[in-house]
């Protein structure tokens, strides 16, 4: 059983936490610190299993997580896990775990794929979108499903589901937030046209 | 200003959606809070608008929120708002909105209970999967409770997707109302099978799961296991299926010897690691559970030990972890086989990877050997020199004490060396592990007397050093050693080579400093060590050295006597009088060493943990009689001082004999000496060891001359253990060319020794004789101590801790899933308890006589309670009707389809699986590869069951004419085996039947009619194939029809399932089955051979014995019946010949083996029909005598169709072909005549459904 499923970066703000057992909010995030304290302090390059924190388990449980980049993958499973299949979760060695079947699936390479090269920013404006992908893969703490294709499969039709249902309705809603997302950090402040100021008002929606 | 309007419109007409929410988070990081309070109201005000998109964008917009730590709960009837919403989009923003913030506890949660229902029975398959997945994380027992049956229809779905996630979150079901697990199990193992991987590593999933926490009960399993273990390509499931047999092998030895072979196999073959790790940790397990009883397996642990070693060698971290892992678990019972690869262990220690050195510090205590200690341990204090974290080395620390001390200090040769380790480890900053230093310390000074000499000058020097130890702060756990070294000192100080300085150095005003119990020690030391001056002095006719002495504990002690500690101030104002008294003495020149020094007189020995357990109780001795009359509760008031008085005794946890006082206990020894020798119940002096101990203090025991040859009496300052290493290698040298001489001595050592239990190890093992051979005194038990052996055993012996180990899984049993299985069983009769696993273990341990007489029994049985449980579903489809009639536009699945879908073909009794389990265990022999362990072991595992049967959804005889020959058949040959097994499964659905009923709720039953309360005729679905005197063929007619390809239209293929029984006295073997093909139909024969050629029926059966085979056909075409002839052959052979047999046969393929039972809901049926693609046709029944659902019941059952509605006397029916082919039934009665309207895709195949159907009921 997968007790819990965490995306934080490196300063350790949450990017996605999934608790498959209930919790209240502050134990939540005390969780996430206490994990994050464990996992930030390790070297790169050391094995990715780390006995369970306090908090969250106890010797039955086993923290199993990755590092890339910007973020912390990880996975807070029990003893019935097998520890390399969750690590192929995670992510996928290519030349090591060839195996049929489970491997093809990891879930960075499924976001990866779902986001189109897939960064912190992808995590922090959609984190709706990545729990909806986590949905596909892992339920109530079990692995549902290792195939990424089939997991991809299922995304994009509900996706697919979810843009037909906006229609035409969901055009301009679309259009606004395409504008929102542009980056405008050369907008001046002041436009001087000879002796004529023209203050441009502060559009904090607009960043 | 324009802009600012435009602004502000557009803020209106859209809101804020979670985008923007985060994008303002970030750019308020210095006031984030107070952004996210004012967000929040906005939230709140979007929530109270009647605009759904409005509230699900707050509600997608509070999830976030929740992540960062915001309780959300308030907003928890606005998220059941937005679920309920028609839109996926919304919906599905509601659910996770649910499982991220709801749980057991939020009360809107009862709500949801209709909502949820009806999304899970949505047509579309997305909206059940998200109802499913939010349903997984915020299941409360109501839910499970309301919902379980609706979850496991949808067990059965069409769509792979939703079966799936259905069969997943039945897991979550079972925790949630354990009384489901009985009933739904059936189809659960099912999907064991199924036909999509996904759903099939599904179901292992939560098989294994539950498994897990109870492996007794699914034992029965173990063969379905198998055979999926020897057929899966799907690694995942491999995984989960190994894991599990790890799980069981401790429970069935047997299990273990049958898995070796296969596991061994995927071994040698896999390419993952992960599955390649799994099998050498079941391996291991195996091994562990076969413990001693397979010499012959050493080829699987070199096996196991060689892979693991490839995969510590790799770079990948992460297989380096897994692989000692693993590696640590057969050291426990294998340590020869590990120790090979010492290097390779050693060298892991000095990976950079934390981790990692500490698993390989796990296994170097089985490294170890008397000729490698000093070597690995001289290893370890670099480490420890270098280690930078307090964790790790502490860690290291206390492996070098382990592994130095195991075995009762069984590798150390030299104890000179292990001292001045230990008094090097004392140099440690801040470890916490003072006191563990501390006893070891303390132990080895008093077992070991020759290196009391030593020990103590070391410890005269730690006391000089003192303040080395105990650094700045006071709360250094190091200053413990100190306690341990002021004893020593005390206690030998006839040791001391000066007593003066030491005394010295005890009673420094910095020792005030110390925690209590280690002043305490000081003070009562110090006397000691001022009795041995006093004593050294005695002779000489100057006396200034003893007054100075006594001057000097003059001087010092009043610091003590000040002490707020109670126990120091106690014995220092004590001792100090006494003091005061002797210099009085003294300088009266009186001889006063002789009265001090009885003081202290006599030595301890060293007490055994348990010895206190062990002292028998005398005869006629009544523990727990009153010696006084017993008090009267006024008196309990003036016990009251004396508990506080305890209250206020210091409470450190130090050895007992430094705790009491030494006189008194001096004293003590005395008395009981005393009482012992008068007590006609001890056995006296003469043979009691400890007097010999007392008596001849290791004169005989000790090669005095041997250890001064090597040892450097004079020691200067601290020596390093290192000079040790060196020393020890001249030693042995020394030794192995004095060792003719030693031996002798040795055994005659050894013989003089009393009966050691801790004997050191066997001689043989090493030829390196340790520098202080005899000198481990054992600790001293009472004289007649009780022999046991179990506690015997040294705590960190590893063998004990394989015992806890194994116990493990047992002790779980106060798990779920056990209570689960008592209590259903509680709720219904008593015969529906035998039929599941639940019972499993009981049986088991019956002889198989036994297990036969009580099958015999349960027949009985349950034929009484037949029809009983035959109106329990009658009542049970009344209600359904009910539902139907009530509430049309939700799509309840008629019972009868739902019974029969969950029909278990995979459950016989519980006697039977295992009797079969044990046949599967002793019969099947083991395979030689994995390839044929696979054809053998399905074969094998046939019997177990009907267990087996694969995807077994249309499980009924379709095939009228055989049912019927069947059903005489039956009559006649009752007391048969498989008669039995029939009986049983018949059994089997009508309980099933019974717990829907209780699934979805009873008030309706009162309204069950009496009409309808008239038993359904038993149907079954075995039929005679063919009989002669040897052999009888029985077919089940419940061909499993499913399509593997995938593809409608490329042929389909058919499974038949055989009973072969053995009716004559002699034994049958190398039956060949063969089948004509036809032009559409086909047997499938394996690769290579020819269209002619039998197949080989995979066993052989002894006389009486039935077995099963099963036979997959491929069909082109199914719109048309098929029959197809064939032929068995097979030899009889009796004692002294064997003859060649055949036996002629007929297959047939009735249409309506095709069709699966498929649910269908009304709204599609309507639209399929409205669609008129379908070509109708019709038929009438006349005569038809009987109730209406019992005709339902039949086309359900012989044709596999589902009923869609029913209203009146009027039904809808459908079912699909397995080439996709729809067929719809609407099927009206009226006064014995029966008319049936059909529709179907397939004129040709419609005509024969109905003709079949005709038949049906034609031979009522």
């Amino acid at each position: 059983m997968i007790k819990a499923i965490l995306i934080f970066n490196n300063h350790g703000k949450p990017r996605l936490s999934k608790f498959y057992e209930h919790y209240n909010e502050d134990t939540e995030q005390q969780i996430i610190r206490e994990t994050f304290h464990l996992v930030s302090k390790r070297d790169e390059n050391v094995c990715n299993f780390l006995e369970g924190g306090l908090l969250i388990g106890g010797s039955d449980y086993k923290l199993i997580y990755r590092h890339y980049a910007t973020l912390y993958f990880v996975f807070c499973v029990d003893s019935s896990e097998s520890e390399l299949g969750i690590l192929d979760l995670i992510q996928v060695k290519p030349c090591r775990f060839d195996t049929i079947g489970y491997c093809l699936l990891v879930f960075v390479e499924t976001l990866d794929k779902c986001f189109e090269n897939v960064c912190e920013l992808d995590l922090i404006f959609h984190v709706d979108k990545v729990h909806h992908i986590l949905a596909e893969m892992v339920m109530g703490g079990m692995v549902l499903e290792t195939n990424m294709n089939e997991i991809i499969t299922q995304v994009d039709a509900q996706n697919k589901m979810e843009k037909s249902e906006a229609g035409i309705a969901g055009a301009p809603a679309r259009a606004v937030s395409a504008v929102k997302n542009m980056n405008l950090p050369e907008m001046p402040k002041n436009i001087n046209i000879g002796d004529i100021s023209i203050k441009v008002p502060n559009l904090p929606s607009f960043k | 200003m324009a802009l600012k309007i435009v602004k502000g419109s557009i803020d209106r007409m859209f809101d804020k959606n979670l985008q923007d929410l985060v994008r303002g988070i970030r750019n308020h990081k210095e006031d984030e809070a107070k952004y996210i309070s004012t967000c929040i109201d906005e939230i709140k005000q979007e929530l109270k608008q009647d605009n759904i998109a409005v509230k699900a964008n707050a509600v997608c917009k509070l999830t976030y929120l929740q992540m960062l730590g915001y309780d959300v709960s308030w907003a928890a009837f606005n998220i059941v708002e937005v679920m309920s919403s028609s839109k996926f989009t919304y919906k599905r923003i509601g659910y996770l909105a649910a499982s991220q913030c709801f749980h057991e506890s939020t009360d809107v949660i009862m709500l949801t209970t209709n909502q949820i229902r009806k999304d899970l029975s949505s047509p579309n398959q997305y909206d059940t999967g998200v109802a499913l997945t939010g349903l997984s994380c915020f299941v409360t027992p109501d839910l499970a409770r309301d919902l379980a049956n609706d979850i496991m229809t949808l067990m059965s779905h069409t769509k792979p997707y939703i079966r799936k996630k259905a069969v997943l979150i039945m897991y979550k079901v079972f925790l949630k109302y354990p009384e489901s697990l009985r009933p739904a199990f059936p189809r659960l193992k099912e999907k064991l099978e199924d036909p999509d991987p996904g759903v099939q590593s599904a179901a292992v999933n939560v098989i294994c799961e539950l498994a897990r926490r109870n492996p007794k009960n699914y034992l029965s399993l173990a063969p379905l296991f198998f055979k999926l273990m020897t057929s899966s390509t799907n690694n995942w499931v491999l995984i989960k299926i190994i894991k599990l047999f790890g799980a069981l092998t401790p429970l069935e030895p047997r299990l273990g010897k049958k898995l070796i072979e296969p596991l061994t196999n995927l071994i040698h073959s896999t390419s993952a690691m992960s599955l390649l790790y799994e099998c050498v940790n079941t391996v291991i397990a195996v091994l562990i559970s076969l413990s001693s009883g397979m010499p012959n397996h050493s080829a699987s642990i070199q096996l196991c030990v060689q892979k693991l070693r490839i995969l510590i060698e790799d770079s990948d971290q992460n297989l380096k972890y897994l692989g000692l892992l693993a590696m640590s678990k057969i050291l426990k019972t294998h340590p020869k086989s590990v120790q090979s690869h010492k290097d390779l262990i050693l060298q892991c220690l000095d990976d950079k990877d934390e981790s990692i050195r500490l698993r390989a510090l796990d296994l170097l205590y089985g490294m170890v050997s008397k000729k490698n200690l000093m070597e690995i341990v001289k290893k370890l204090m670099l480490h420890v020199d270098k280690a930078e974290g307090t964790t790790y080395r502490d860690e290291l620390l206390t492996k070098i004490i382990d592994i130095c001390s195991q075995s009762n200090y069984q590798y150390i040769t030299n104890f000179e060396w292990y001292i001045s380790i230990l008094v090097e480890l004392t140099r440690l900053e801040g470890t916490r592990h003072g006191h563990l230093i501390a006893s070891q310390m303390l132990d080895v000074a008093i077992r070991v007397k020759a290196i009391r000499v030593f020990a103590v000058a070391q410890m005269a020097t730690l006391l000089d050093n003192a303040h080395l130890l105990t650094g700045n702060t006071q709360r250094n756990g190091i200053c413990e050693v100190l306690y341990a070294a002021a004893w020593i000192c005390g206690e030998f100080s006839e040791h001391l080579e000066n007593p003066t300085q030491t005394l010295e150095a005890m009673l420094r005003p910095k020792v005030a400093t110390l925690p209590g119990h280690i002043q305490a020690v000081y003070v009562q030391n110090a006397a000691k060590l001022f009795a041995t001056v006093l004593k050294g002095e005695e002779g000489n006719t100057d006396s200034t050295a003893a007054q100075e002495a006594s001057q000097l504990m003059i001087d010092r002690l009043p610091l003590f006597v000040q002490s707020a500690n109670l126990e120091v101030q106690e014995r220092a104002s004590c001792i100090l009088q006494l003091v005061k008294y002797i210099q009085k003495l003294q300088q009266k020149d009186v001889e006063v060493a002789e009265e001090v020094n009885a003081l202290f007189a006599g030595e301890l020995n060293p007490v055994a943990p348990k010895a206190q357990k062990k002292v028998p109780v005398p005869e006629g001795l009544d523990l727990d009689a009153w010696i006084n009359e017993p008090p009267s509760e006024s008196e309990s008031e003036d016990e009251q001082p004396k508990a506080i008085f305890a209250k206020e005794e210091p409470k450190h946890s130090r050895p007992r004999h430094t705790e009491v006082d030494e006189k008194e206990l001096a004293r003590r020894r005395e008395a009981r000496k005393q009482e012992q020798a008068n007590n006609p119940f001890y056995i006296k002096a003469s043979p009691s060891s400890q007097k010999v101990y007392q008596e001849a203090p290791g004169v005989e025991h000790i090669p005095v001359v041997q250890i001064d040859l090597n040892v450097p009496l004079k020691v200067p300052g601290l020596p390093m253990s290192d000079q040790y290493v060196k020393m020890e290698e001249e030693r042995r040298q020394k030794e192995r060319a004095e060792k003719k001489k030693k031996e002798k001595k040795k055994r005659k050592e050894k013989r003089s020794g009393r009966g050691k239990k801790h004997d050191s190890a066997p001689e043989s093992e090493e030829d390196i004789t340790p520098a202080h051979m005899v000198d481990i005194v054992t600790e001293e038990m009472p004289e007649n101590a009780l022999p046991s052996d179990d506690d015997e055993r040294d705590p960190t012996d590893p063998h004990k801790a394989l015992d806890i180990d194994l116990d493990k899984p047992l002790a779980d049993s106060e798990k779920l899933p056990v209570r689960s299985h008592r209590a259903a069983e509680a709720q219904k009769s008593p015969t529906d308890g035998e039929t599941e696993n639940a019972t499993l273990p009981e049986p088991k341990k019956k002889s198989s006589k036994e297990k036969r007489e009580k099958k015999k029994d349960k027949e009985r049985d349950r034929k009484k309670s037949k029809d009983e449980k035959k109106k329990k579903k009658h009542k049970h489809e009344d209600k359904e009707e009910d539902l139907l009639g009530g509430q049309a536009d939700e799509p309840v699945l008629q019972s009868e389809e739902t019974s029969q879908v969950a029909e278990p073909p995979a459950s016989s009794s519980t006697t039977a699986e295992v009797s079969d389990l044990d046949f599967w265990l002793s019969n099947a022999p083991v395979p030689s590869n994995t390839q044929e362990a696979a054809t053998v072991v399905a074969a094998a595992a046939a019997p177990a069951a009907s267990v087996t049967a694969p995807n077994s959804e249309p499980d009924e005889p379709k095939d009228t004419e055989m049912e019927e020959m069947k059903s005489s058949k039956h009559k006649k040959k009752k007391q048969k085996k498989e008669k039995e097994e029939k009986e049983k499964k018949k059994k089997k659905k009508h309980h099933h039947h019974h717990h829907h009923g209780d699934g979805a709720g009873d008030e309706s039953v009162q309204n069950g009619t009496v009409e309808e309360e008239e038993p359904l005729p038993p149907m079954s679905n075995y039929c005679l194939l063919a009989e002669n005197s040897y052999i009888k063929m029985m077919m089940e007619d419940a061909d499993e029809v499913y399509d593997i390809q995938g593809n409608l239209q490329d042929g389909s293929q058919v499974v038949v399932s055989v009973i072969f029984e053995n009716k004559c006295s002699s034994f049958l073997k190398s039956m060949e089955f063969n089948v004509l093909d036809s032009l559409n139909s086909k047997l499938q024969r394996p690769e290579g051979s020819g269209p002619h050629d039998g197949l080989v029926v995979p066993f052989q059966l002894p006389p009486g014995v039935s077995n099963e085979a099963r036979f997959v056909f491929t069909v082109q075409s199914i719109v048309m019946p098929q029959k197809l002839k064939g032929t068995l052959t097979f030899i009889v052979k009796n004692e002294d010949d064997s003859t060649h047999e055949k036996l002629d046969f007929k297959l047939h393929f009735t249409c309506t083996s095709y069709l699966i039972t498929t649910p269908c809901y009304s709204d599609a049926f309507a639209k399929l029909l409205e669609s008129g693609d379908l070509k109708s046709s019709s038929v009438r029944l006349e005569g038809v005598n009987m109730p209406f659902h019992h005709l339902l019941a039949r086309i359900c059952f012989h044709h596999h169709f589902s009923v869609v509605e029913r209203i009146d006397s009027c039904a809808s029916m459908y079912s699909r072909s397995i080439q996709g082919h729809h067929v719809c039934l609407l099927v009206k009665t009226s006064a014995q005549t029966v008319s049936i309207d059909a529709k179907c895709d397939e004129p040709t195949l419609l005509g024969n459904v109905l003709d079949e159907i005709k038949q049906t009921f034609s031979q009522c």
